[in-house]
């Protein structure tokens, strides 16, 4: 039971967002910049680095919100066990990404767990691999931000959704509409 | 030396704010309604002691100076206070509310689970209202990634106090949205201090 009343049909982080709007409106504005916006980076990379660090902290609405969301954007099975997105959780190293992406992941769950666990070494790697200084500021900033989501969607203990399609639902929102509010807000999913 | 070309002068988050201007806009709206803008209970000095406590605890210099600095402005200059709760939040004098509620973001800040319903039961017991629990998380959340940020690109954290009074002072005057005084050396300080 999330530690202060939320609306129900609202499990995980949507409950929170629409908690306090004023303070979601600059969440979800820096998300769909770093998820959505121009970038050199496919949403589905950025997506795999949402998802490792949500990995990460044990986080599992995060973690099957963005497996999900990587899986729809690659056109793989939802959930499905043997996903790109499923290798990258269990082994970055032997994960079918390039040379590049591992370098970025790799940084994205040392920043996970902490700032100052990121070494030249890992970035001189990522930077060997073709990574640019835009791409790796932006993977630092992915990962911290979903240290953020993470800890706001645990730490309030919000609800896992009863119905695991409940993630093929919000998948396909996260990619045809992206982490903006929706302008008719929520009320739909009442049941 | 940060991990990425920064070319400017400014230490910390300010200079990534500039480097990529952006996202500077949503982070910085976030720590302005979290910490500045008014609110119904929690004043802005005890937003940025939970901020400063939280920056500590991640050990990240910048963010735990800065903040600790704009706390001590905001509480009318008094910097014993922002030590206090940094060295023992139980026996510092602040309000058994704000007590329980940094239980709860040194809970966060180990990791979201950690909180549990008996700290906030306890943070309830004191007073503490919902918005005061949910803006305690969300605060200490918001620094775990501020705090990452600044670390994880190894950006510049100067030893030098004086660097984060001036800001911290124009931060708790004029909150997050306005761009960054020029900073003066230390030697600068104290010639303008004779005169």
């Amino acid at each position: 039971m999330p530690h202060i009343e939320l609306e129900s049909h609202l499990p995980g982080i949507t409950g929170l967002l629409e908690y306090r709007k004023d303070t979601a409106a600059p969440i979800r504005d820096l998300t769909q910049l770093l998820l959505r916006g121009p970038s050199t980076l496919t949403e589905a990379e950025r997506e795999l680095i949402a998802t490792i660090v949500s990995h990460g902290n044990q986080c599992r609405f995060c973690t099957t919100a963005h497996t999900a969301a990587v899986d729809a954007l690659l056109g793989e099975e939802l959930l499905g066990e043997n996903t790109t997105a499923s290798m990258v959780k269990k082994d970055i190293a032997t994960a079918p990404v390039s040379d590049k992406m591992k370098a970025l992941l790799n940084i994205a769950a040392l920043t996970g767990k902490n700032g100052k666990l990121v070494t030249t070494g890992d970035v001189e790697k990522a930077k060997a691999a073709g990574a640019t200084d835009i791409e790796i500021h932006d993977t630092v900033l992915i990962a911290a931000l979903f240290s953020l989501y993470n800890r706001y969607v645990d730490g309030m203990a919000t609800a896992m959704p009863e119905d695991v399609s409940y993630f093929g639902v919000l998948a396909d929102r996260l990619v045809n509409h992206g982490y903006t509010r929706l302008p008719q807000g929520y009320d739909h999913l009442k049941k | 030396m940060p991990h990425i070309k920064i070319e400017n002068e400014f230490p910390g988050i300010r200079g990534l704010f500039l480097y990529r201007p952006v996202t500077a806009a949503p982070l910085n709206a976030l720590v302005q309604t979290l910490l500045h803008n008014p609110h119904p209970t929690l004043s802005a000095g005890e937003r940025e002691l939970i901020a400063t406590y939280v920056s500590r605890l991640n050990t990240c210099k910048y963010c735990c100076n800065i903040h600790g600095a704009i706390a001590q402005h905001q509480l009318g200059n008094n910097a014993e206070i922002v030590q206090q709760v940094l060295a023992n939040p139980e026996t510092a004098p602040i309000s058994n509310t704000l007590k329980a509620l940094l239980k709860i973001a040194a809970k966060v800040q180990q990791g979201g689970k950690n909180v549990t319903a008996e700290d906030v039961a306890l943070a309830r017991a004191e007073g503490a209202t919902d918005i005061e629990i949910h803006d305690t998380v969300l605060i200490a959340a918001a620094f775990c990634m501020y705090n990452r940020y600044v670390d994880g690109l190894a950006t510049w954290q100067p030893d030098d106090e004086s660097i984060y009074d001036q800001m911290g002072e124009q931060r708790a005057r004029e909150g997050y949205l306005t761009p960054p005084a020029k900073i003066k050396p230390k030697e600068e300080l104290n010639h303008s201090t004779k005169f």
